[in-house]
């Protein structure tokens, strides 16, 4: 930008009346203090960081869908997943409308030759099973609904036990310090110590196998890994001057911990809760494959798999189909969570 | 000067160690004491780790001392524990704090960070009387109430620290610990703030212990000033008293490090360095040198302070 | 004088969610060899992005929108990330305001203040470490041949400051950039840092731009000083025209609201409201909304440099002829009285 002499003035600058060199009498208090963006609570920013990551939206799409379905087949099911139909077994997948697609219209190679199994064992021709049966003639996709259904449910409950237990120990232990929180901590190294398999053992020794003794024995150790997140958490926030300050307005350490620590760490928890629901199901998964979990007829993913890899090299979708499912929802959850990490993150903010 | 004033807060031999017989000891404050009467400002001045802000915390009860007493109008306040006399205590005194980013809770809306103290001591019947304290106290702060339903980080850090002042102004307290209040502020926010804490302290009849380290600021706000090093206090007397005639070695180093914006000043300044004197066997405390001005010396030390204090006052007397 | 560094109307913005906003609205100086030129503005002035576009180190949502970086007859704002990183830290350098996080904290710091001069300079560790000697003596750090070896935890504040500036330093740049290099010390560790500036300025004959918002500390280190506000430089001169001449309101602010010596003054004069939302920036003068001595013309047109001396310019429309004469606060009259005094007479500045 030029620079202005008095001596040599532009002609535009002379030109401007005397009228706008009045005083302004300056803007209210309101013009001064004005803030331009519109306001957005810490979760309205988080989500809008969020929708930008593809990743993690079309993983929230996949999980929407599948939990939506997993709901819905508790009341409507292509078939009765736990029938046996002994003259229907180990039917290959038949899907309407794909009669040219080999593998799931029906057929399969038979010693060279593709044979129409279905009219080998007079299936009636409105009856489908789109995914096949299994050995004992119960359809696979039903199967797949109830078993995602089953993995899922006791996912969530140990997710809602990782929170309660785990947040509540990790904030204690953090609150309070000093001995307690030494006490705490070397209780939960004792604790994390212990195999979570020998624990499994234990359980099933008191209880019969099914879903309550897997949820016990995650309960005894899954929320380990949270407390320690939260407590850690604590003890940063616990020195900040907000903390203080509420303390030296008198306020009480419970209402702290709920008003001021907890909303601050929420993020924190959510991420933690995300990525610990696929071990979870991997978790059951695993105990089921091995016998320790769920027993048949209860479907699960684990139980599904244990089923399938005894036929695996004859009908090797009998054992594709779980484990697909399974990685899928495992890579969606673990995709969701690392978006909601990057999304909570206060340093991608401007 | 003014007829004898009422001692709001004394504080006696106050000791604040933390991981006390352990390796990593900090004496953080040791044994200090001093007096702030009701309605002035005190300015307590030192650099990092001079145990300033750690005076404050102790006063306010946020550390339980390790010893000493603080006495707030008239009452011992330094051991007691029970809830209900630490509500009542701390309803009186409140605290203003340094950092504009992270005094605020990040979640939690402005009005509901004013109305914190309201609710705990249920100083509103109802929530239209809850509303009307908080904007009024945002009016008071020079805030609009619009801005009450807005989060602390769409705010510039002096809006924040008057959010701040505002909430501690909401249980309508006596007496008013800042801690740092304007370091982490820009220049004329500063300015705005300082104005600010003296309007309300003429207008709702406030104390304040003001903490920083700018010797200059505190100079202007305060009625009387203490120089903290190393958990100690130096010299204490009336801002004129200390800024102009501070002769403790510690406060005329602080005086002479100090720039100020004035080039000319700035080109003839001769800093001048502290060496912490040889540890000898005599014992120093807080000795009055002058009416109201102490130095933190021996007893032989007396006489040469006040003959310092003396030449410079003639110096000055000479170069008006 | 030689000039070393010339910015010619820069502009720089930057994508956030909310919009566009003008970070940087036309900037330009010169930098002469040699000489300390401060520039002072408060948070959201933009003077950290002016340095930082100097080095290109903009974050990825900024965008230089035009204007020129000139150095050594090269346009920086042309050359590609390759070419720049033959310049940062050989050519121009930067220190930054937080000495704990400017060093590494697992690398000895002998090996730090080695790095720059062996990549530039492609001399051998041994003898880049023999200059990192060199270089802890000169900027102070007691007892250096033992404490190569030592990590950034275990020096003080102030010698972390100082091994930062011999890092900075070591290849001999000709423009040390210093982004508020003193803010976070105490007072006393300041001055020495300070006086270390202006020693080794001497010795290494670098030309320092010195951003800091503490006037004590500009009429300590200055030259020249460039103060900014709302994205452009609103006064230029040199440091006894600036703290004794004033022109522009937003200057007067400043200096009004700090502590005289004297300290007679009842009230500090203080400048009402916030610095400007560059998201929504006023029409005309950014600085209109909180300027008492605004006039009409300030809220319609932006106000172009006037020439005060040719070493002195300010951008407001109180110099233009047809503005009126205003009196401004006490403590500018006291400090124009001054200016008269001493420098009027003499014909110039000393």
């Amino acid at each position: 930008m030029e620079t202005i002499s008095s001596k040599n003035l532009p002609q535009d600058i002379q030109n401007i009346p005397a009228d706008a060199f009045q005083p302004l009498n300056t803007s209210t208090l309101e013009e001064r203090e004005r803030i331009a963006a519109p306001s957005l609570s810490f979760l309205q920013d988080s989500w809008r960081r969020l929708k930008k990551n593809k990743a993690a939206v079309v993983s929230m799409a996949f999980l929407a869908v599948i939990i939506f379905i997993s709901i819905i087949t508790i009341w409507v099911s292509p078939h009765n997943p736990t029938q046996q139909n002994v003259s229907y077994i180990n039917l290959p997948p038949r899907i309407p409308g794909l009669d040219s697609v080999n593998g799931l219209n029906g057929k399969t190679m038979v010693a060279g030759q593709l044979v129409d199994k279905y009219a080998q064992a007079n299936v009636p021709d409105n009856v489908n099973f789109y995914l096949g049966t299994d050995g004992l003639g119960r359809d696979v996709l039903s199967r797949l609904f109830m078993g995602t259904r089953i993995s899922l449910l006791i996912a969530f409950i140990a997710a809602i036990l990782d929170i309660t237990i785990g947040v509540t120990y990790g904030l204690i232990s953090g609150l309070f310090g000093g001995r307690i929180d030494t006490v705490m901590q070397r209780i939960l190294e004792i604790l994390s110590g212990i195999p979570n398999l020998v624990i499994m053992i234990l359980m099933l020794t008191i209880f019969d196998p099914g879903i309550l003794s897997i949820v016990l024995a995650m309960v005894i150790t899954n929320w380990i890994s949270m407390a320690r997140i939260v407590r850690a958490q604590t003890l940063k926030l616990k020195d900040q001057e907000f903390v203080l300050a509420a303390q030296t307005l008198g306020e009480s350490r419970l209402k702290i911990a709920l008003k001021h620590i907890l909303p601050n760490i929420s993020s924190v928890i959510i991420v933690q809760m995300m990525f610990s629901i696929p071990s979870a199901i991997f978790f059951e998964a695993f105990l089921s494959f091995i016998g320790l979990g769920l027993r048949p007829p209860t479907a699960s993913l684990g139980t599904l798999l244990n089923e399938g890899y005894k036929t695996f090299r004859f009908l090797p979708y009998l054992m594709w189909v779980p484990a697909a499912t399974l990685s899928v929802v495992m890579i969606c959850f673990n995709l969701l969570a690392d978006g909601l990490r990057d999304a909570f993150d206060p340093k991608m903010k401007e | 000067m003014e007829a004898k004033k009422k001692v709001l807060l004394e504080v006696k031999g106050l000791k604040q160690y933390f991981n006390v017989g352990r390796k990593d000891e900090v004496k953080a404050v040791d044994d200090i004491s001093f007096h702030i009467y009701e309605g002035e400002t005190f300015g307590l001045v030192g650099e990092s780790g001079s145990g300033k802000s750690t005076t404050g915390r102790s006063v306010i009860r946020l550390y339980d001392p390790t010893a000493g007493e603080i006495i707030f109008d008239g009452k011992d306040i330094s051991k007691i524990r029970a809830k209900k006399d630490l509500q009542e205590f701390r309803r009186e005194v409140q605290m203003i704090f340094q950092d504009p980013y992270a005094s605020l809770n990040p979640r939690m809306k402005v009005n509901d960070i004013i109305a914190e103290g309201i609710d705990i001591n249920k100083l509103a019947n109802d929530e239209a009387q809850r509303t009307a304290k908080v904007n009024e106290l945002l009016q008071v702060v020079g805030l609009d109430p619009s801005h009450g339903t807005r989060y602390p980080h769409e705010f510039s850090g002096g809006q924040r620290q008057r959010i701040g002042i505002a909430r501690a102004l909401a249980v309508d307290p006596r007496f008013i610990i800042c801690d740092e209040p304007i370091s982490a502020l820009d220049v004329s926010i500063q300015a705005q703030v300082v104005n600010l804490l003296q309007d309300l302290q003429k207008n709702v009849g406030l104390t304040y212990l003001f903490i920083a380290h700018d010797l200059s600021m505190v100079k202007h706000i305060s009625d009387r000033i203490g120089v903290m090093h190393s958990g100690k206090l130096l010299e204490m007397g009336s801002s004129e008293d200390v800024y102009s005639f501070g002769v403790h070695p510690y406060t005329e180093s602080l005086l002479s490090a100090i720039p100020l914006p004035d080039p000319e000043y700035e080109r003839n300044r001769k800093r001048i360095i502290y060496q912490a004197p040889a540890a000898d066997n005599k014992e120093r405390k807080l000795r009055e040198i002058t009416p109201e001005h102490y130095v933190y010396c021996s007893e032989d030390e007396v006489m040469i302070y006040r003959q310092k204090i003396e030449a410079k006052k003639a110096a000055a007397q000479e170069s008006l | 004088m030689e000039k070393v560094l010339e910015v010619k109307d820069l502009r720089i913005s930057f994508d956030t969610f909310a919009g566009k906003v003008n970070a940087i609205r036309g900037v330009s100086f010169e930098l002469f060899k040699g000489e300390t030129l401060a520039i002072v503005g408060e948070s959201g002035s933009g003077k950290s992005v002016t340095t930082r576009s100097i080095m290109r180190l903009l974050s990825s949502n900024a965008t230089i929108d035009s204007g020129e970086i000139l150095f050594k007859g090269q346009d920086i704002v042309r050359k590609t990330e390759k070419q720049m990183q033959t310049i940062r830290g050989k050519e121009i350098a930067m220190i930054f305001q937080d000495p704990m996080t400017s060093l590494d904290p697992t690398m000895p710091i002998g090996k730090q203040v080695a790095e720059s001069l062996i990549k530039h300079n492609k001399v051998s560790k041994q003898e880049g470490l023999t200059q990192a000697l060199e270089l802890l003596k000169l900027v102070g750090i007691p007892n250096a041949e033992k404490r190569l070896k030592n990590y950034p935890h275990q020096f003080s504040g102030g010698q972390r400051q100082r091994i930062v500036i011999a890092i900075a330093l070591i290849c001999y740049p000709e423009v040390l950039i210093a982004d508020e290099p003193t803010t976070a010390l105490d007072v006393t560790i300041q001055a020495q840092i300070l006086e270390l500036l202006k020693d080794l300025q001497e010795k290494i004959s670098t030309s320092i731009i010195f951003i800091t918002h503490d006037l004590g500390v500009v009429a300590n280190v200055a030259d020249r000083v460039a103060v900014m506000y709302g994205g452009r430089l609103v006064e230029v001169g040199t440091a006894e025209e600036i703290f004794y001449n004033p022109q522009h309101p937003y200057t007067w602010g400043l200096l009004g609201s700090m502590p005289t010596m004297e300290g007679t003054e009842d009230k500090l004069y203080a400048i009402p409201g916030s610095p400007p939302d560059l998201l929504d920036p006023p029409k005309g003068d950014a600085f209109y909304p909180r300027n008492e001595y605004a006039l009409k013309i300030d809220a319609e047109q932006e106000p172009p440099y006037f020439e005060v001396s040719p070493t002195h310019k300010a951008a407001t429309w109180l110099l233009a002829p047809q503005a009126p004469k205003v009196t401004p606060p006490a403590e500018i009259v006291r400090r124009w009285a001054i200016y008269e005094q001493r420098y009027k007479k003499t014909g110039g500045a000393n």
